[in-house]
């Protein structure tokens, strides 16, 4: 089975600094990473190809520098790498991003499944992956943390809030991976070693037949107004004494604040 | 001159430090506590292609140089004192093969080490024979198409874990060195078994087993180079093992370093913090710039064995400097840390332990300059 993994490079860090004047993200001296859901979605992949045999192709969309992270996903296993990089890409907010992968997904053509992290690390939208669904027309499960391919039917077991639903799909479909799904493996040097070998094509929107208009801020209806780090306003209080006390002690604390 | 590390380099060092962060660090102090063989980091080592990294590609290895090895060492051994040991014992069995076996040995034996799929050791040190490998008293004799071993190795690193040992013993007593001879020994080898496991003051996750030999059935094709030239089999080894050391020495050092950089600036004395004080500073100041001297030296000693230029006397002048450096930042970085330092919680009293090995092991530092002072009066004698 084909399976096209997408990915996103972001920046190492979950402490996001934001520069307070331009409100966009400080990525100076961070360096940069694969998003680790999307190391998910490759490594089901991979684990998928391991059983199925086939091929597993990553994309991403971003500037020159996206290379990395397609290098490692090359590192890590993958068979093939395509960049997606055009200056028109640039500001595209997810609706536009999952539309030029979409059209990247089309050239490609020869897919069974597609994968993607559950979220990005950095904007944590959870949209990309199901926008790609949408505009290919092609099921979806986001969520993923189980998957068994059977002929052309896909069965996956999805986390949701509380609880697991268990779907199934026809194939071709698109999935979307949690963190629970798997242990993503290392790259090991000989994969370090035959990535640096293989050539990376650079697609630009001409080359996958997007619509200009759609792409990169044109094609971006989202405005960001402002952004900001999370407020902390997590307090925690210690209680301290023999553990009949403070269990009534909290006790107390528990319906003063109403949550017994 | 270049002091840079090309792309690859550094791409395939990143690989290695991602494992070290996430994989081997965090479960160093436990490996110690624990004192059982590090199986799991062993496997991961042979999943990420560590064990073969000097070694032709054609015998399972990725054909790159003792830099690259080196370095991985250094960074292994920074995250885990015990893997890195293992990693650089194991190189001692592979590097004999890799130079003096014949193709088929090199198939057979060789591959499955640069694969990780079996582990290597390398057994000269006798009881009687450690810094006078001369005195080798484990004896090896031709019958029919065998060889009978008889005698005992002991402190052989990797003992009883490897499968695959490269053994020095001795076809001619009576000629000493000039009778030693190598032979690669399976583990399974009828006559072939192991004893005591030293305990020792440190790495207790380490294995180091007596090897004994009683009429040990060796078959001819075991043979390791010719008869009666397993000095030469020996010296070759310990040279690329003085590497090893010396960079493992290093990696140690960085990391005691480390600990104590990060300690300093939070441990408040006087109503400041300690890393104010010039006594501090003069110790880190100090302590970086043998770290720095070692790690130079070492690398250079490396890149002349992959220059095919003669690296004896750099390797022994970065096994000395190195240990003894080492033993240093160790002591330093317990200084630095105070009482603290000397309890259990903190991994320095570890590091401090664990550097004195490096003093000692595969040639004592008063070996080594013995062997810089001979190539010295060599090299002075010959102008």
């Amino acid at each position: 089975m084909n399976i096209i993994v997408c990915i996103k490079q972001v920046p190492d860090t979950a402490d996001v600094r934001i520069d307070p004047e331009t409100n966009t993200l400080i990525r100076e001296g961070v360096p940069s990473i694969i998003n680790p859901f999307d190391e998910n979605a490759i490594e089901a992949a991979l684990q998928l190809k391991e059983q199925h045999g086939g091929q597993v192709t990553v994309i991403t969309m971003g500037p020159p520098q996206a290379e990395g992270a397609l290098r490692q996903a090359l590192a890590m296993g993958c068979d093939e790498a395509i960049l997606i990089s055009d200056r028109a890409c640039a500001g595209s907010d997810t609706l536009a991003t999952s539309y030029i992968l979409s059209q990247a997904i089309r050239k490609i053509g020869d897919y069974d499944l597609i994968i993607c992290g559950k979220q990005a690390f950095d904007g944590d939208t959870a949209q990309v992956g199901p926008g790609i669904a949408e505009h290919l027309g092609i099921p979806q499960a986001t969520y993923a943390v189980d998957v068994e391919v059977e002929e052309q039917t896909i069965h996956v077991r999805r986390l949701l809030a509380g609880r697991f639903e268990t779907i199934e799909m026809k194939l071709p479909a698109l999935l979307t991976a949690d963190k629970h799904m798997n242990d993503p493996r290392h790259a090991g040097l000989r994969g370090v070693m035959q990535a640096r070998k293989k050539e990376i094509p650079i697609w630009s929107i001409e080359e996958i037949e997007a619509d200009p208009e759609r792409c990169g801020l044109l094609g971006s209806p989202t405005t960001v107004i402002e952004i900001f780090p999370p407020q902390r306003s997590r307090q925690s209080q210690r209680l301290e004494g023999d553990p009949h006390e403070v269990a009534s002690q909290l006790f107390a604390k528990l319906r003063e604040n109403q949550i017994v | 001159m270049d002091f840079s590390f090309t792309e690859e380099q550094r791409e395939i060092f990143a690989a290695v430090q991602e494992i070290c962060a996430e994989e081997l660090k965090p479960k160093a102090d436990e490996i110690d506590r624990r004192g059982e063989y590090p199986w799991d980091n062993i496997k991961l080592l042979a999943e990420l292609d560590l064990f073969g990294i000097p070694v032709p590609p054609e015998y399972g290895g990725l054909g790159l140089g003792f830099i690259e090895w080196a370095v991985v060492g250094e960074l292994l051994s920074a995250a885990c004192t015990t893997t890195g040991a293992v990693y650089g014992a194991h190189m001692l069995a592979e590097y004999p093969i890799m130079v003096f076996g014949t193709d088929e040995q090199k198939q057979k034996h060789l591959a499955p080490l640069a694969r990780g799929e079996k582990i290597g050791a390398f057994g000269l040190t006798e009881p009687n024979a450690g810094s006078d490998a001369g005195a080798v008293q484990t004896r090896a004799e031709l019958r029919g198409d065998e060889y009978i071993l008889n005698g005992s190795k002991v402190f052989i690193t990797n003992g009883g874990d490897a499968e695959i040992y490269v053994i020095i013993a001795n076809v001619a007593p009576e000629m000493g060195t000039r009778g030693l001879t190598a032979f690669i020994v399976e583990k399974g080898t009828e006559g072939f078994s192991f004893g005591k496991d030293e305990e020792k003051m440190a790495y207790s996750a380490l294995s180091n087993r007596e090897l004994i030999f009683q009429d040990a059935r060796v078959p001819q094709a075991n043979l390791l180079g010719r008869e009666r030239r397993g000095f030469r089999v020996a010296m070759a080894t310990l040279s690329v093992g003085r590497i090893g050391m010396a960079i493992g020495a290093v990696g140690l050092a960085q990391a005691a370093y480390d600990a104590a950089v990060a300690y300093a600036p939070t441990r408040e004395q006087f109503g400041q913090p300690i890393s104010e004080f010039q006594a501090i500073q003069f110790m880190l100041a100090d302590m970086a710039t043998g770290i720095e001297a070692a790690r130079w030296l070492t690398y250079s000693a490396a890149w002349r064995k992959d220059q095919d230029l003669d690296y004896e006397k750099q390797a022994a002048m970065a096994k000395v400097f190195a240990s003894e450096m080492c033993v240093d930042v160790c002591n330093k970085a317990v200084q630095i840390h105070g009482g603290y330092g000397y309890s259990k919680d903190y991994a320095v009293e570890r590091y401090y332990r664990e550097a004195k090995l490096f003093d000692i092991v595969e040639g004592t530092s008063q070996i080594q300059r013995l062997v810089i002072a001979n190539r010295l009066l060599k090299e002075a004698k010959s102008q």
